[in-house]
């Protein structure tokens, strides 16, 4: 696997600014090179006519851990759906929604993508996440991790202790080898300890007596301070409720004026097809993505993702237990939760969502809504929030759809009228170009989450050589136009090459070699650690069920490992 | 030499506290464990050495590599393999059973299918809103006990988890909480719970049936006396649930292998499920061997399913079809692999008739009743004693086993390792 050149093809590499520019792409010992002299005997792989563009990197997905399994425990009829037999050098495959972890990695890499982060992490059960990573092949992996509803965050946060916060973070991160800081309805994971919730950003947790919004800027403060690679990952307070669009804004001001420790984004806050709505209830509920892409239009500190739907089934897993909760009694449907001690909470509920039923037809607006009325093509990531809003299978499905105001017309007629009253679908025109895909399915995601230094979401020399050939000429096919042919190419890559190796061809895998694992070790001066140990001691002695000893995830769950330094000044 | 933290891989409790002392490699004292951890920690009877039936129907002992060329020939000429247990070992060891039942297209099957199979049906009809064991100790001002007797079964489950010890909104323990015990008989736990429900054999569903019809309100439904116990106690016990703030719901087989079976579990969830209207409610299976957990979750991240025939090259489920009774029954398996467990004592008489019929590979540390019928018998070392490796509590919380002792066994993961390498052809995925 040592050489490989692919010659000739139109190139979309918008980190290095180069938009469909003819170009060889030259690789050796897995990196990309600048010097496209190779040896004589290199493999030369002959895109012309052809897309050329990093692997595909997805910075919000739920792929493995506890809740991922649980929906497979809970649904063997999603597992039924997916069959796949075993071949010569694939393990057999199952599973639509929650596919089994070899399917996991074997689609994404015949989708193309090589990198892929889960977004939910409980410090205690990271040991099991890192398990089904070792079994998901070919993909590199990482993993935010759950901090919005810890007590020793919300103790550190209503002592006003950043330093023992930030200390926290860096050993919380270490502790489950996660790599970044995801906030799940902050306090809300601890009041439904309960069988409560959070009413807004100022309502009080609880026994904690913090508020979300004073645990949402202490962690963004403690996150900067630690200089981590990714900011804070933010699903907000009130997701699922009408009028949640109005708690997501406030949110997002809530960190203006937060400095942030690396180039990038002060906050993500994910997967808006869930939280920018408008209305107070569901006979009045309506889009607000318009106000919500207002203000991501005026101010640069935050990011989102689509989260978008996609009409069929999906199997919604998070965090947010009340909310589940809530969810499983309004569609009367199978309801698994999880509540994790001194930690968070979570919930798993598998819904369809259906065309005609105006509710789902119009959320499957707010997520293009967003998309599409977001100036910036870096502010807002193409993602389904797999498998909440849907499998992430379908993203050549929301590619389509991005870039065809037909296609969206088209798909309108078979959807309800309260859908055309109630959002701005309707009247957008905009269409994404190819270099905005590349931007919202790789690069973007790989700057957001402060990976492109290590390798990933470019093609300039020295990066991973993560590789995406795609059979379409872009100069031939109108994606206005002809939105079938574009969503046949996205689903069936010509070339996913990971690491200088081809791993998938027209669909089929080609090879299995084993992905790593990103982790974070940020370092914190001792004298906070000191003063953490001392409460974590105390916590492990009363209060977990296990022992300190017994908690950090061990070296031989993360057999590939990339170790990112952070912490210190 | 002390070892501390260290892991007990007798029940599905897992407690991690145990303080080992270990004297020229033998483990010579236990600390803090029940009797039953400490007992298989202290060392009992081990086969000795690789075994195989000979002409007179004896076992004899042979070399390790024999043993594994003997056990691959039959399951490379098996054409319904049958591979079971997988209870009391190693996730990684379970791994490898289903990456060998791949390459052989065989059944894989756990000894949850007669024990808490029905929980897993449950679990796909209503879904399981359950905590982990240190929300439970936090937070239950309620505790449930149904069909189960945890002091005998999981004897420090109620000292580290369920009732004695301070939690964080319960600083007196015992004292803060309420235990109730539904149960055929009274039994041990029963004895020291503040209520003791004993309800008819059989009548687990329409006793709760009646809980859920109260408290939805739907009281005035409800009969004089259900199962054997009065209204007016049904009554009480559903007042209790909805004025807890925290309740903890845990069953055990007397649950799950009764009448009505998974559809005592649906009811059960079913029922905890409506008592989070009210207040905070969760349920948790009190699952017995230490890593039969575990197995539910390794084959369901690898297959999609809790138990799975590959005969067709690609996972199929279908509990009542494919588990490892049904094809028993049917007298369809021709050769099967017994790992850490011991079908022969468990299963149906016969089950076992059949499962003597054809070829019988063990890979255990212990002989037992199965080791009766074997025809290949291979030990191994004892996980969590002689070799590391993960297992999943009753509440699905993974933990790393430690190695304690040295040990001349190899382990589950190496035998069946080995056995892939003789069974897989050349070049494909192993």
């Amino acid at each position: 696997m040592s050489e490989l050149l692919i010659k000739n093809g139109r190139v979309f590499d918008p980190i290095n600014s180069i938009n469909g520019d003819i170009m060889d792409i030259a690789i050796k010992n897995g990196k990309i090179v600048d010097d496209v002299s190779l040896s004589p005997n290199t493999k030369v792989i002959d895109a012309s006519s052809m897309i050329v563009m990093p692997g595909g990197v997805d910075a919000h997905s739920h792929i493995a851990g506890s809740k991922v399994n649980s929906g497979r425990i809970m649904r063997p009829d999603d597992g039924r759906s997916g069959i796949e037999k075993r071949t010569k050098i694939t393990r057999p495959c199952s599973g639509y929604t929650v596919p089994n972890t070899f399917a996991m990695g074997y689609r994404y890499a015949k989708l193309g993508y090589t990198t892929v982060f889960e977004a939910a992490i409980p410090i205690l059960h990271a040991r099991h996440t890192h398990e089904e990573f070792g079994d998901i092949p070919i993909i590199d992996k990482g993993g935010l991790v759950l901090f919005g509803s810890n007590w020793q965050v919300m103790e550190a946060v209503r002592e006003n202790d950043i330093e023992k916060l930030a200390a926290y973070v860096a050993w919380g991160l270490s502790a489950s080898r996660g790599y970044g800081v995801k906030i799940v309805n902050p306090g809300g994971g601890e009041a439904w300890g309960f069988g409560k919730n959070v009413s807004g950003l100022h309502d009080t947790v609880p026994n904690f007596d913090v508020t979300p919004a004073e645990i949402i800027t202490s962690l963004a403060k403690a996150n900067e301070m630690l200089h981590l690679p990714h900011s804070i990952h933010l699903h907000c307070n009130l997701l699922g409720t009408p009028g949640n669009y109005k708690t997501t804004i406030e949110t997002m001001k809530l960190l203006e004026h937060i400095k942030p420790g690396m180039d990038r984004q002060v906050v993500h806050i994910t997967h808006l097809t869930f939280n920018a709505w408008g209305g107070t209830n569901w006979g009045d509920f309506e889009s607000k993505a318009d106000a919500v892409a207002d203000y991501l239009n005026q101010h640069d500190h935050v990011t989102v993702d689509m989260g978008q739907l996609i009409f069929g089934n999906a199997t919604t897993m998070t965090a947010d237990g009340p909310m589940q909760y809530a969810n499983a009694r309004l569609l009367n449907a199978r309801w698994t939760n999880g509540d994790v001690e001194l930690e968070d909470a979570s919930g798993v509920v598998p819904l369809s969502y259906i065309r005609k039923m105006y509710i789902h037809d119009i959320m499957w607006a707010v997520g293009l809504e967003v998309a599409l009325l977001t100036r910036n093509p870096w502010q807002v990531l193409l993602t389904t929030d797999h498998p909440n809003g849907g499998p992430f299978v379908n993203y050549p499905e929301v590619i389509a759809l991005l870039m065809s105001a037909q296609k969206r017309e088209e798909e309108m007629l078979k959807l309800s009228n309260k859908m055309r009253d109630r959002t701005t679908l309707s009247g957008i025109e905009r269409e994404l170009d190819w270099y905005d895909i590349a931007i919202k399915t790789r690069a973007s995601h790989a700057k957001i989450l402060g990976l492109t230094d290590h390798g990933k979401g470019h093609l300039g020399a020295g990066a991973d050589a993560d590789v995406t050939i795609y059979h379409i000429n872009p100069d031939r096919v109108d994606a206005g136009r002809e939105h079938a042919t574009v969503k046949k190419a996205f689903e069936k890559p010509a070339y996913t090459i990971k690491d200088g190796e081809v791993v998938a061809m027209n669909g089929e895998i080609t090879a299995t070699p084993a992905g790593r694992t990103f982790w974070v070790n940020a370092s914190v001066p001792e004298e906070h650690n000191t003063r953490l140990m001392r409460d974590l001691r105390l916590k492990f002695r009363k209060y977990y069920s296990i022992n300190l000893a017994n908690y950090m995830v061990q070296d031989n769950y993360v057999k590939h490992p990339v170790v990112i330094k952070a912490g210190g000044s | 030499m002390e070892i501390t933290d260290a892991i007990c891989s007798f029940c599905g409790s897992l407690c991690d506290d145990l303080t080992v002392k270990v004297e020229d490699n033998k483990i010579v004292d236990v600390r803090r464990a029940c009797r039953l951890g400490a007992g298989k920690m202290l060392g009992h009877e081990r086969i000795n050495s690789p075994m195989i039936r000979n002409e007179a129907g004896k076992l004899e002992e042979v070399s390790s590599d024999s043993a594994i060329d003997r056990a691959s020939q039959i399951l490379l000429h098996a054409k319904r393999p049958l591979l079971y247990g997988w209870a009391s070992t190693s996730c990684e060891a379970q791994s490898k059973g289903i990456l060998l039942g791949e390459i052989l297209g065989a059944v894989v099957d756990s000894t949850a299918s007669v024990c808490h199979g029905p929980t897993t049906l449950g679990v796909q009809e209503k879904g399981l809103p359950t905590a982990s064991l240190g929300q439970i100790k936090n937070r239950a001002d309620l505790i449930i006990f149904w069909g189960c007797n945890p002091i005998h079964a999981h004897p420090r489950h109620m000292s580290r988890y369920s009732g004695y010890l301070p939690g964080f909104f319960l600083d007196r323990g015992r004292q803060n909480r309420k235990f109730v015990t539904v149960d055929v008989r009274m039994t041990e736990t029963a004895a020291i719970s503040d209520e003791f429900l004993q309800i008819e054999q059989g009548s687990d569903y329409v006793v709760l049936s009646s809980l859920r019809a109260i408290i939805n309100g739907k009281g005035d439904l409800v009969p004089d006396v259900v199962g054997g116990v009065s209204k007016e106690e049904l009554m009480h016990l559903s007042d209790m649930m909805r004025s807890c703030r925290f309740g903890a719901f845990f069953f055990g087989m007397g649950l799950t292998q009764s009448k009505a079976k998974y559809k005592n579990i649906d009811c059960a969830l079913s029922l905890t499920n409506d008592l989070n209207t009210r207040t905070k409610f969760v349920i948790t299976p009190l699952r017995g061997h230490y890593n039969v957990t575990g197995f539910g979750q390794v084959c369901s991240w690898q297959t999609g399913f809790p138990a799975v025939d590959l005969s067709r090259g690609a996972p199929y489920y279908n509990p009542g079809e494919m588990s490892a009774n049904d094809l028993l029954m049917r007298d369809e398996v021709d050769a099967s692999l017994v790992v850490a467990s011991d079908p022969a004592a468990h299963f149906p008489n016969a089950s076992v008739r059949n499962l003597a019929k054809s070829p019988l590979i063990q890979i255990d540390p212990y002989a037992n009743a199965t080791t009766e019928i074997a025809d290949v018998v291979i030990p191994t070392a004892i996980v969590g004693v002689e070799t590391e490796g993960t297992a999943y509590r009753m509440d699905g919380l993974s933990l790393r086993l430690r190695k304690l002792v040295d040990s001349d066994y190899p382990s589950d993961e190496e035998i069946l390792d080995k056995i892939i390498k003789k069974v897989s052809r050349n070049g494909d995925v192993c």
